[in-house]
């Protein structure tokens, strides 16, 4: 099964549209709660992510028996320094975004702990993309 | 705890029509939702000063079946709706966050951290 969302940046009023979305849908194919919890904590995350930093994105989640894998592409500043992004309490987030109560540098480091496998290819100027791995066995 | 014994102690009044399951044993304080999204427990509620949707987001996401917004401020209609889309009961109280928190802690709602 595949699933296809978009995120226009600096939309907060729709960021977890798509985790909502996804957490119904898993719900109705019986995943385990933790298992579910897990995989939209990950994605609300990175939805906030695009709204926060990016353009505009898209995420495609593939669902099989075994795991779940969430992909967020976006078109945005990129990250300077991976490293940087993935150290708690590290946060280049706007006044607006420290407002809707993110952007206290957690994201990406809740993301990996939620995550099976989780892979970050970025290019400054151009944009992100994450891969976020769930097993469901 | 029973929602109408901590509606009566933190003289709260309920917005949505959501239907709460079960009790209330754990609470959390926080406006910081990435630090609410860390949370691994089901039977939780939230303290919280953030009156905004990514509230009531951060709610579903985690898990979080009833969320306080203290020191009377009012929730949107957006709120109230994603709420009750979402089986989240919204609490309005006059008291500010630490005096709720202080309340419920005191008659044995357990720190969820």
């Amino acid at each position: 099964m595949q699933l296809n969302y978009s995120i226009e940046g600096g939309d907060f009023t729709n960021a977890g549209n798509a985790s909502s979305q996804v957490k119904k849908i898993l719900k109705k194919l019986n995943v385990d709660p933790k298992i579910t919890r897990r995989v939209v904590v990950a994605l609300y995350e990175a939805e906030v992510n695009v709204a926060a930093h990016a353009y505009r994105g898209e995420i495609i989640v593939d669902i099989n028996t075994e795991r779940i894998r969430v992909v967020l592409k976006d078109e945005g500043p990129g990250i300077e320094s991976i490293e940087n992004a993935m150290t708690e309490g590290f946060s280049t987030a706007s006044a607006e975004v420290r407002q809707m109560g993110f952007g206290a540098g957690m994201g990406l480091p809740n993301i990996n702990k939620n995550a099976d496998e989780l892979n970050i290819k970025s290019d400054v100027g151009v944009g992100t993309e994450l891969e976020i791995i769930t097993k469901l066995k | 705890m029973k929602l109408e014994t901590i509606l009566k102690l933190v003289e709260g009044v309920v917005v949505t029509q959501s239907e709460l399951e079960g009790e209330i044993n754990f609470g959390l304080t926080s406006d910081l939702m990435s630090d609410v999204l860390t949370l691994d427990i089901d039977d939780a509620m939230l303290i919280t000063g953030l009156n905004n949707l990514q509230t009531i987001r951060t709610a579903e996401m985690s898990d979080i079946h009833c969320v306080l917004i203290a020191r009377n401020k009012k929730v949107s209609k957006e709120m109230i709706d994603l709420a009750n889309q979402s089986n989240i009961v919204i609490i309005e109280s006059p008291f500010g966050v630490f005096k709720v928190s202080g309340i419920l802690y005191a008659k044995n709602i357990k720190p969820a951290y």
